[in-house]
């Protein structure tokens, strides 16, 4: 298998609170050249899942594999586009995609690269600009040219739309269809929108929460580009929507208990 | 109206009150001379080359202690920033002697170095050093976590992370605290020179208040008022602008 997560926990152990369980027992195969989403309702642990999976986080059980090799640190192998903007400001926009290249590249080469790549994300015009003169979907885009430029066998997205107005959302899935075709990356898609997970991915794994475990794993069949009033499409955000009704009830009703003990 | 025009306006105002008070006669001319008075002493200090010399001693002073605690601060900021255990340890008396008013190390100074330049030089390096460090501190502290997260997946580790991302991040504090050790060390010199056998403004004042030239003293006082704002504005703030903006930190 390309990308296996196996038994993985993650229990956070505060100062003040104690031992807090994030989740348990994740197992997870994901293929090469896949498009996986993982979605779940805040608090259910996914971003710090995919922070694990980059390296970022230690894993307090189990055990991940890429291509049969352990994951314990952050590596070129894996490339993150984060929500917040996590461009540097004072490099331009070319300087920011050939950061991460200047070990594995000559300076012209890294340039040519970071061209190459901006032009895959309609950017290369604008190379000279610094980040505060981008739009925050054009800074994405520039991040998403910056993880791609050292040419990861995976694509880690942590909610890179989350931040973004619905109508520049629609044009950045247009085009991460359009770069994920050309490339074929295996992405990883940390997302808590269904209907963003159901357009884009293969497969969709649902997270539920407290204690954070996965509760269910669609493969999403319908062909592309999709359309959001394709019948199948509906389909699967009312079935998804009614699993995660559950869990936001489970939440809620959770908190709403803690207010009202005597 | 323009600013710059009511600013005119203003100073003009002042100067016409400031020589009606002067041609009222409520005081003896060497309390209140008259403004034309004092411009033209200050045209003679100039010609003469005395206010010059003075004016090159003390950039003399403030060049060579700036750079020191814009030097030392930075040292100790850096090593108050990246060490737990030495923030723990020492930051406390940081603020502590930060806090104090840079005159009070004038009689330290001159004891330690005699009333030459050297003290006043001394005076200027602890002036600005405190506050440089202080700010470096911050500066390292204020690195967004964001950047070393995405720094971090992009394989830079170790020193590679400290050049590459937490020293151009913390640029804008950086440039805030070399500011502030500026305004703080313009200040000490002033209470050093003044104190001290010369030459330089601060000196220059000392020697106008002994010999009761209130031209020169409020001459002097016009120069360093000027220098300072000039300074400031043209130098310091245009910098810290820019960089604020280029780093996203400004909003417009």
């Amino acid at each position: 298998m390309f990308l296996e997560l196996k038994d993985v926990a993650k229990t956070f152990t505060g100062e003040k609170q104690g031992a807090f369980e994030v989740f348990s027992d994740i197992d997870l195969s994901i293929e090469e050249n896949q498009f996986v989403s993982i979605l779940g309702p805040s608090g259910c642990g996914k971003s710090t899942l995919l922070a694990m999976v980059a390296g970022l986080e230690s894993l307090t059980e189990g055990e991940m594999k890429l291509e049969g090799e352990q994951i314990n640190a952050p590596g070129p192998d894996r490339g993150m586009v984060f929500q917040e903007p996590s461009l540097f400001p004072w490099l331009n926009v070319q300087e920011n995609v050939t950061f991460p290249l200047k070990h594995m590249y000559s300076k012209a080469d890294a340039q040519k690269r970071a061209n190459d790549f901006l032009k895959m994300v309609h950017l290369s015009r604008f190379k000279e600009h610094y980040t505060y003169e981008l739009s925050g979907g054009m800074q994405q885009r520039v991040a998403i040219a910056r993880a791609l430029a050292m040419d990861p066998k995976v694509l880690l997205m942590d909610e890179p739309f989350g931040a973004l107005d619905e109508q520049t959302r629609h044009i950045l899935h247009d085009e991460l269809m359009a770069i994920w075709r050309e490339t074929r990356k295996t992405i990883l898609f940390v997302t808590h929108s269904i209907q963003e997970a159901v357009k884009l991915s293969d497969r969709v794994v649902v997270m539920g929460t407290r204690p954070g475990k996965i509760i269910a794993d669609y493969s999403i069949d319908i062909p592309r580009p999709r359309h959001r009033d394709h019948p199948d499409v509906i389909q699967y955000e009312k079935q998804i929507m009614s699993l995660l009704e559950v869990e936001i009830n489970k939440v809620l009703k959770e908190e709403l208990s803690y207010e009202n003990r005597d | 109206m323009k600013i710059a025009i009511k600013r005119l306006l203003f100073i003009i105002v002042m100067l016409g009150l400031w020589e009606g008070i002067h041609l009222a006669n409520f005081y003896p001319d060497y309390i209140v001379p008259s403004p034309i008075t004092v411009f033209d002493t200050l045209i003679t200090g100039f010609l003469q080359g005395d206010l010059l010399t003075a004016l090159g001693a003390s950039f003399k002073h403030l060049i060579i202690g700036l750079s020191l605690s814009i030097l030392i601060g930075t040292l100790l900021g850096v090593i108050l920033g990246k060490s737990k255990q030495a923030d723990e340890t020492a930051g406390m008396y940081l603020i502590a002697l930060q806090s104090i008013p840079s005159i009070v190390w004038v009689p330290l100074a001159i004891l330690l170095f005699g009333f030459g330049e050297l003290a006043v030089i001394f005076v200027v390096v602890v002036g600005g050093t405190f506050v440089m460090a202080l700010n470096v501190r911050s500066a390292i502290h204020s690195v967004p976590p964001q950047f070393l997260r995405a720094a971090k997946t992009m394989d830079a580790r170790g020193f590679e992370l400290f050049y590459r991302v937490e020293i151009p991040a913390s640029i804008p504090y950086f440039i805030q605290g070399i500011r502030l050790a500026w305004a703080f060390s313009w200040r000490a010199l002033m209470a050093g020179e003044f104190l001290s056998n010369g030459p330089g403004l601060g000196y220059s004042l000392s020697f106008a208040q002994d010999y009761a030239r209130m031209d020169q003293v409020i001459g002097i006082i016009i120069i360093i008022g000027v220098i300072g704002a000039v300074v400031d504005q043209l130098v310091f703030s245009k910098l810290e602008r820019n960089v604020m903006k280029r780093w996203g930190l400004l909003n417009s």
